[in-house]
């Protein structure tokens, strides 16, 4: 399936990397985040768990906000308010 | 417990029963085979550690270009010193199994080769092993790829064999192996035989004129100046490059003043920044150790040099090399056994490689079902399966032709790159760091080097498609 990033409200946006592998999903993250202004959030749908990883610590280095991180059979829906 | 979680569950009890049955079941034929259930275990532990810290040596180098993010390489670091300890040890004692390869610029060349394959994969050798464990195609198509790339690779004559010099060649044909090899044909054989073994072996210990199997060459050499200052050497550049800023950002927002306490505070946040990875490299650095003493003590044991007299004692011998041995490294490799399977399946369909000094000389191509070493790969993608499905993470992936193109590709490189660095990312790079071998720090260089420009490629490509995807979608534009 194809990588899918849209405006899905005022300042709230979702990126759909579903069946992606590494580096992929963190590399589509840290495009997708830098086309946002601070405050927007990110929905971010993927299913590949060592990109959870670097995604978390990216956020964590640049002061992105994880607000929610749910997990379902391998697959992942974060919520990344932008720094 | 939900229904699917308490059905992963059952499914980690049958995968890891599975094990069991092959590692008892073939001890209830003979007691030889105890050999092969080491090799299994130490594989299904390595399989589970990957899988936890997601621990990949692709990622290490990666997301420090592409996302700078420097957990990666800080656990991988943290698995060589623990390595590197229990090594020493190993060494000090004279129970170390590990031979130390021919240094120069064939690794730093293999290395990137390597480089550039790990990252267009998405994934290294072992990593690629544990995701296909996660239920991931993609990575099993990348193991595919590897094990053809070299099996191919390392038979391969033809044109190539005019790209070989003369002097390669020439000190090839003339070092009188055994007549079922033909060392004056195929690229490869003549790269081995007429360049790499004329390379000279550079272990720290030698560096600092100590004897390799005393404790101060252990210790000293190859642990202090092979593995512990280079480590911490690396992971200080690391924190300044990618972590100090970042960190003395949020420092200075709380208040805090500056100094050497904050410096300190920095590099220990960086080093455990993901507990998971730290966590994982630590068994694997302690295992990696445990897993050469247990196969030294079986040899020991049993009264045997390599797994090819096993082999012969229980009547599964095809296949072994002209020397009567087969591929048996005694401690944690990764990509000769997947070469072997394909070799042992190309052979079977009448392909004639056992001429050449990989499959013929040096490893064998026994079958994959009495590959006793082989048994630490499959065992390792079954580790992986069992830690993904305890955790809820296993998924099947299906493949996409975009991401089959890049495993394919990236896989392809890989298996050249190994087979030229003679390992891979574990073979050539970790064990090799870890046990005071120069040549571990080249093949490092070069997959460093190699991961940079696979970046910068992927850096563009998803710079391209986002463009594309957004388009259509001026109000995204920053």
């Amino acid at each position: 399936m194809a990588m899918k990033f849209e405006k899905t409200g005022e300042g709230s946006y979702s990126l759909d990397v579903k069946g992606y592998v590494c580096p992929h999903p963190q590399l589509y993250t840290k495009s997708a985040l830098m086309k946002m202004k601070a405050g927007d959030t990110l929905k971010l749908f993927f299913d590949n768990p060592s990109s959870g990883e670097s995604i978390a610590s990216m956020c964590d280095k640049e002061g992105d906000e994880i607000l929610e991180q749910v997990s379902n059979g391998g697959a992942y829906v974060w919520t990344i308010r932008k720094a | 417990m939900d229904d699917a979680a308490s059905k992963n569950r059952r499914w980690a009890f049958v995968v890891t029963g599975l094990f069991l049955a092959v590692s008892l079941g073939s001890f209830a034929v003979n007691e030889l085979y105890i050999y092969l259930g080491a090799y299994l275990w130490f594989g299904f532990i390595y399989g589970m550690c990957l899988q936890y810290g997601r621990f990949c040596f692709s990622s290490a180098f990666r997301d420090l270009f592409a996302v700078g993010v420097p957990r990666m390489i800080v656990g991988i670091m943290i698995a060589t010193v623990l390595f590197g300890l229990t090594a020493s040890f190993l060494t000090a004692t004279g129970v170390s199994l590990f031979h130390a390869a021919p240094s120069g610029i064939h690794c730093v060349i293999a290395g990137a080769v390597f480089g550039v394959g790990m990252v267009f994969s998405g994934g290294c050798a072992s990593g690629s092993l544990y995701k296909a464990g996660e239920g991931n195609s993609i990575a099993a198509l990348v193991v595919l790829s590897i094990s053809v790339s070299q099996a191919v690779f390392v038979d391969a004559g033809g044109w190539l064999d005019k790209l070989v010099p003369a002097s390669w060649h020439a000190a090839a044909t003339a070092r009188g192996l055994p007549a079922s090899v033909t060392p004056g044909e195929g690229w490869v054989d003549q790269y081995l035989a007429g360049y790499v073994w004329d390379r000279p072996v550079v272990r720290f210990s030698g560096v600092l004129g100590l004897p390799n199997d005393s404790f101060p060459g252990a210790f000293v050499g190859n642990f202090l100046a092979g593995v512990l200052l280079p480590a911490t050497a690396l992971l200080l550049v690391v924190y300044v490059i990618w972590s100090r800023k970042g960190f003395l950002k949020k420092w200075k927002r709380e208040g805090k003043s500056t100094g050497f306490k904050a410096e300190l505070t920095g590099f220990w946040t960086m080093v455990m920044s993901s507990k998971r990875t730290a966590i994982a490299g630590l068994i694997i650095g302690v295992a990696a150790g445990l897993h050469m003493f247990v196969m030294k003590g079986l040899r020991l044991k049993f009264g045997i040099e390599n797994a090819a007299e096993i082999l012969k004692a229980t009547g599964h011998d095809f296949g072994v090399t002209a020397v009567g041995t087969v591929y048996d490294p005694g401690y944690w490799y990764v990509t000769t056994q997947e070469a072997q399977w394909l070799g042992w399946v190309f052979n079977k369909l009448g392909w004639n490689n056992t001429h050449n000094i990989f499959f013929g000389l040096e490893n064998g191509i026994p079958n994959p079902l009495f590959n006793l070493a082989g048994w630490m790969s499959i065992s390792l993608v079954g580790g992986a399966a069992v830690m993904a499905l305890l955790n809820n993470e296993f998924k099947w992936k299906k493949p996409t032709l975009e991401l089959a193109t890049w495993a394919v590709i990236g896989g392809s490189l890989m298996g050249i790159g190994a087979r030229l660095g003679l390992g891979c990312n574990v073979g050539a790079f970790f064990v090799r760091t870890a046990n005071g071998d120069a040549s571990g720090w080249l093949f490092g260089l070069g997959m460093f080097g190699g991961a940079y420009v696979g970046v910068r490629f992927f850096k563009w490509w998803t710079e391209r498609k986002m463009a594309k995807e957004m388009g259509s979608a001026a109000a995204l534009q920053p």
